[in-house]
């Protein structure tokens, strides 16, 4: 993964496409880095397997009302997210070097108003998956069979308002909701464990993957298992 | 006065004919009114979603209803829907640009006898600090109606102040447009949704021309320049059933290029620390007709008719 790769040209056939090898040099353009920290990385492979197998989303369905729905709740560090995003062609690559600049769509937190693809403003965390439970309730409530997939990090459930959406999902039976939790142990009070057993107390479906590991991720992730499910994908320690 | 329909209740009987009526309406609410929708919750379960005590997961609720095409009405008491989880107002609605209509009750001091914990004087202030939010402030069970079927009606972010204390008529409210009750000439008292019976009691007999809000954002200035256009001084009284001063900056716009005073009324600052009624309360902070009679005497002299 340290390997860099330029990202390739554009084919005759229309854009250009991408594998995940090309997301570290796709990084690159944002980072400038040849090599790229564990932190800045610990997403990337569960965003991979969500776009490249998962969620049923493309460039051209993003304003579909049936899409499916990822919602990055965790919204720092995303250039991985937008890697990603670009990989799929949801952005322009031209879009990734100036990012953070005055002018460019891309901030150091992701802003739905100003990206295609992206379903939420994030950046303060705690938000985002309580609004992942109001994405799941107005899709049910219009018949849609579409999904609502969630990514927080581990030390984002610190902040009390997760806990009143954990509650609540189990109670309106919403089978249409997947959390990702990318665990790399950065919550000052983890503990092994904890994250897991407090889903599973609520009801939760619970399953905890290695996140590097992308038939594991995949698999996971497609199980819809009829209850709101918790994926706990477990990465090196940020520190 | 008896034969008056009840604020709360018109704005919950209100929102469950809406549900009935249009399927894109969805209702969240914290257990609070809860003795309203029961049968609304049984006929449509997946719209009406009581998320019980979880204040900041109603909001956010609210802003992921309208991220899939719903137009959500999120509602409970004045403190627990605009202050305890102001940054969810904040980022799930304003930051998503996405709308939806807030519905509060209880007010500045509905909730006398609860204390403080139950009183929400600041909500208009704090919602000001956030850009795009008309803002209902309606004087009468009728006008609770009407501005809970246009604010769901229309796009964008609404917040409808629901309160207890009624004027003895309705007016018809349109935001950005104030209602001239009555015209005089030395000067303008801006009366703020409840605030117009007893404004009218204390002015009388006085000069003065009165404008109705009952719906205060957008400000009307346009009529506010209008009537100090026509009178002989540009003496100005807001009189606000929330926190005192909380439109002076929006007077002071209007008036930038004209010398004016400005009299700004409404709730203190300051605890009182007492329990109560609500009449008793809106005495406390010279907000009845008595008070506002001594404030408008210290400021436009004992009489200006």
């Amino acid at each position: 993964m340290t390997t860099t790769h330029m990202p390739p040209t554009p084919t005759e056939a229309g854009g250009p496409t991408y594998g995940y090898d090309d997301l570290p040099a796709l990084m690159s353009l944002m980072t400038g880095d040849e090599k790229h920290d564990s932190a800045a990385t610990s997403t990337l492979d569960v965003l991979w397997v969500l776009y490249d197998g998962v969620l049923d989303v493309t460039p051209a369905t993003v304003d579909d009302p049936g899409r499916d729905r990822f919602l990055l709740s965790k919204g720092h560090g995303p250039m991985a997210y937008y890697a990603v995003l670009a990989a799929k062609g949801f952005i322009p690559v031209e879009w990734l070097p100036r990012w953070g600049t005055f002018d460019s769509p891309l901030g150091h937190h992701p802003d739905h108003v100003l990206v295609p693809g992206v379903e939420i403003s994030s950046g303060s965390l705690g938000h985002g998956f309580p609004i992942a439970v109001g994405t799941a309730i107005g899709l049910r409530a219009q018949g849609l069979d579409s999904r609502t997939v969630v990514l927080v990090g581990d030390a984002e459930l610190d902040e009390g308002s997760n806990h009143e959406a954990v509650e609540l999902a189990t109670a309106l039976g919403l089978k249409n909701l997947t959390v990702v939790v990318v665990d790399n142990r950065s919550a000052t009070w983890n503990r092994p464990g904890l994250i897991a057993g407090r889903f599973e107390v609520e009801g939760w479906h619970t399953t905890v993957v290695d996140g590097r590991d992308h038939s594991a991720l995949a698999a996971a992730l497609r199980d819809r298992p009829g209850r709101p499910s918790v994926v706990v994908a477990e990465v090196e320690d940020k520190r | 006065m008896s034969t008056q329909r009840d604020p709360r209740e018109t704005f919950a009987h209100t929102a469950v004919d809406l549900l009935d009526e249009d399927r894109s309406v969805a209702l969240v609410y914290a257990e609070i009114s809860g003795q309203y929708f029961g049968q609304a919750e049984r006929r449509h379960p997946d719209r009406v979603v009581n998320v019980g005590i979880r204040e900041q997961l109603l909001v956010s609720v609210g802003a992921g209803l309208a991220l899939t095409g719903l137009r959500p009405v999120v509602h409970t008491f004045t403190s627990f829907l605009v202050e305890r989880p102001f940054e969810q107002v904040k980022l799930g609605f304003g930051h998503q640009d996405v709308g939806g209509v807030l519905v509060s009750v209880g007010g500045s001091y509905d909730l006398a006898s609860a204390g403080r914990t139950h009183q929400g004087p600041g909500d208009v202030a704090l919602l000001d600090t956030l850009p795009g939010f008309t803002i209902w402030t309606p004087g009468h069970a009728d006008e609770v109606e009407q501005a809970v079927r246009s604010a769901v009606a229309g796009s964008g972010r609404h917040y409808v102040r629901v309160v207890a204390q009624q004027n003895s008529r309705a007016y018809d409210v349109q935001p950005g447009r104030f209602t001239v009750v009555r015209r005089g000439r030395a000067g303008a008292v801006v009366a703020v949704g409840p605030m117009l019976d007893p404004v009218l009691e204390a002015t009388a007999d006085r000069d003065v021309t009165v404008l109705y809000a009952g719906a205060v954002r957008p400000f009307d200035a346009a009529t506010l320049r209008a009537v100090l256009d026509a009178g002989v001084t540009t003496d100005v009284v807001l009189v606000e059933p929330y926190l005192a001063g909380t439109s002076s900056r929006l007077v002071a716009d209007a008036l930038r290029d004209r010398p004016h005073r400005l009299l700004a009324l409404g709730v203190g600052r300051e605890e009182l620390r007492h329990y109560g009624t609500a009449s008793e309360h809106a005495a406390a902070h010279g907000l009845d007709a008595a008070g506002l009679r001594r404030s408008l005497d210290a400021f436009l002299g004992r009489r200006a008719a």
